[in-house]
């Protein structure tokens, strides 16, 4: 299992296929634990629509008399909001604070007891739920957009695959992100500070009210490689739109690789250090 | 009769103190939350500025004028979010059988509600709409005249009546579907989107339904239509600007009668 948790000793063999099996438990139960929810999935479904059409009537007033505006045409604009649109439930840009509150009551305790390292078990569970979120959150926005709006649909072959990449990338890559956020209860025992700033920035630097190409051009440089917030959400939908040529799309989703894998391994890295200071409270 | 008001009075301010008292006492966390409140705020009003470096104009207005625009929305909505915003925990009281405790308790239900957790962190944001607002008006360069002078007063008391209703009347469909959790937002938070532009942006049957369907146009575009002495592009005369405190009343009206039937539905989670 290759568990570093401070209870269990790490097995000297690690069993792939047993992990592999686990992996795909946890996976299961966080799809099943969200399909539970149907009437809160229309709730939603229906709200993403309304703020698709808000966004999309605004950004598309931007279009001038020439037709694009920072290299989006009408089309592409669509495509852009209405597959955000969708996009955002499914790497859920603001999750919860349940892990946080399990740390603060003290159910995390539990979680370490388990032979699967947290942060794996954590993430496993999160796909589970992002798949059922591809499925009956992803897909409504994605096909009421085009009956209101003329949508741009990728010509490229090499952009779906690319597109589906780069839209995993995102899932675990914010992931990571919450995951961090929710760990320093483990320091600060109320989260609501770290959330409230990561709220805050990742609507904004992530393209969710506005494409970050109507920004400057330094300052695009600096969000993209200076903070994870852009490969949130604007690569995918950039790469979707076909917004730049192929090896700028694949120069993009690289870079979204590199955001995910440190971000991960700062996962691992903080709950290493969080579980050398843990106390659990009551006892 | 006197004495009884002032005892029901009474109780309120306590619920009011307890609350303040209770907020304040983690000082950080609670300057963390000012000034987090007040950030979303900030981030709504830049979208505008960042939308206005890539275009010239919006549905044909300039970016002065779309400022009177977002600024009363922005002042009407922080102000009623202040106010009544927390409404929007009702879901939450009613699965819990929470609202059962507040039911049996000798005053009403709503103010109640409202006063057992009223966010005084919010008073940030609502202080920086109103900041936006008088700059906006300012920088607009209005021709003043009395009636102006009183629209600019009533207009964002107008709103956050209106948004204040808003709040009551979709919060009031957690008593038939106690899962309809988002929904309340699109009509809350993406009326307050709505309200942020002219609404010559929107087009179709989308803004008929927001912006008379729902009333929403009352809130901002066209008393910013009188305040700026412009014509209406789509038409309506210039003196529809100043029904903004009916249309508001109304919609009290409505919320109000909404309210009262979702109490009487109410059934509690028993056990």
């Amino acid at each position: 299992m290759g568990s570093v948790t401070a209870t269990v000793a790490p097995p000297t063999v690690p069993n792939v296929i047993l992990w592999f099996r686990t992996f795909k438990a946890i996976t299961g139960s966080g799809f099943r634990r969200y399909a539970t929810y149907r009437q809160a999935s229309v709730a939603g479904v229906v709200t993403n629509a309304v703020f698709g059409f808000l966004r999309c009537y605004v950004l598309l007033a931007t279009v001038g008399a020439a037709g694009s505006v920072a290299g989006y045409d009408r089309g592409q604009l669509a495509t852009f909001v209405w597959v955000g649109q969708g996009l955002l439930s499914v790497v859920l840009l603001w999750g919860g604070t349940e892990l946080a509150d399990r740390i603060r009551t003290g159910d995390v305790a539990s979680d370490l007891l388990r032979p699967v390292h947290p942060v794996t078990s954590h993430l496993a569970a999160d796909l589970g739920r992002a798949g059922h979120a591809a499925l009956i959150r992803f897909l409504p926005p994605v096909l009421v957009g085009p009956l209101f709006f003329e949508v741009y649909v990728p010509r490229r072959w090499s952009t779906l695959p690319i597109f589906v990449l780069s839209a995993v990338v995102a899932v675990v890559l914010c992931f990571g992100c919450r995951f961090l956020v929710n760990a320093t209860a483990y320091w600060l025992q109320d989260v609501r500070g770290p959330m409230v700033l990561w709220t805050l920035a990742s609507g904004v630097l992530a393209g969710l009210y506005f494409p970050l190409r109507f920004l400057p051009e330094w300052l695009q440089l600096v969000l993209w490689c200076g903070t994870p917030f852009p490969s949130l959400l604007q690569t995918p939908l950039d790469v979707l739109v076909e917004r730049d040529p192929t090896d700028v799309q694949v120069g993009l989703v690289g870079l979204q690789l590199a955001w995910a894998a440190l971000i991960l391994a700062a996962c691992r890295l903080v709950q290493r250090r969080a579980e050398r200071r843990l106390v659990i409270q009551g006892g | 009769m006197a004495d009884a008001s002032g005892g029901v009075l009474a109780a309120y301010r306590a619920l009011l103190g307890a609350q303040a008292r209770a907020q304040t006492a983690y000082r950080t966390s609670f300057v963390i939350d000012v000034l987090g409140n007040v950030g979303s705020t900030v981030f709504d009003v830049l979208t505008v500025l960042v939308i206005f470096g890539v275009t010239r104009e919006l549905g044909g207005f300039t970016l002065r004028e779309t400022m009177v625009v977002v600024g009363l929305s922005t002042c009407a909505f922080a102000v009623a979010d202040l106010l009544v915003g927390n409404i929007e925990r009702l879901p939450r009281y009613v699965r819990t059988g929470l609202f059962d405790a507040v039911l049996v308790r000798p005053l009403g239900a709503l103010p109640q509600l409202l006063l057992m957790d009223l966010p005084l962190r919010k008073v940030s944001r609502a202080v920086f709409g109103l900041a936006v607002l008088v700059v906006a008006v300012g920088a607009a360069g209005v021709e003043w005249t009395p009636a102006r002078a009183v629209l600019v007063v009533l207009a964002p008391l107008a709103g956050v009546v209106f948004f204040g209703s808003v709040f009551v009347a979709t919060a009031t469909v957690s008593f038939w579907w106690v899962d309809s959790g988002e929904l309340a937002n699109s009509v809350t938070y993406g009326g307050r989107d709505f309200t942020s532009y002219p609404i010559t942006v929107f087009e179709g049957w989308f803004r008929a339904v927001f912006a008379y369907g729902l009333g929403f146009a009352f809130v901002s575009y066209h008393p910013a239509l009188a305040l700026l002495g412009r014509a209406d592009p789509l038409g309506l005369p210039a003196w529809v600007g100043w029904t903004a405190p009916g249309v508001a009343l109304v919609a009290a009206v409505g919320a109000a009668a909404a309210w009262r039937t979702g109490v009487r539905h109410y059934r509690s989670t028993g056990s």
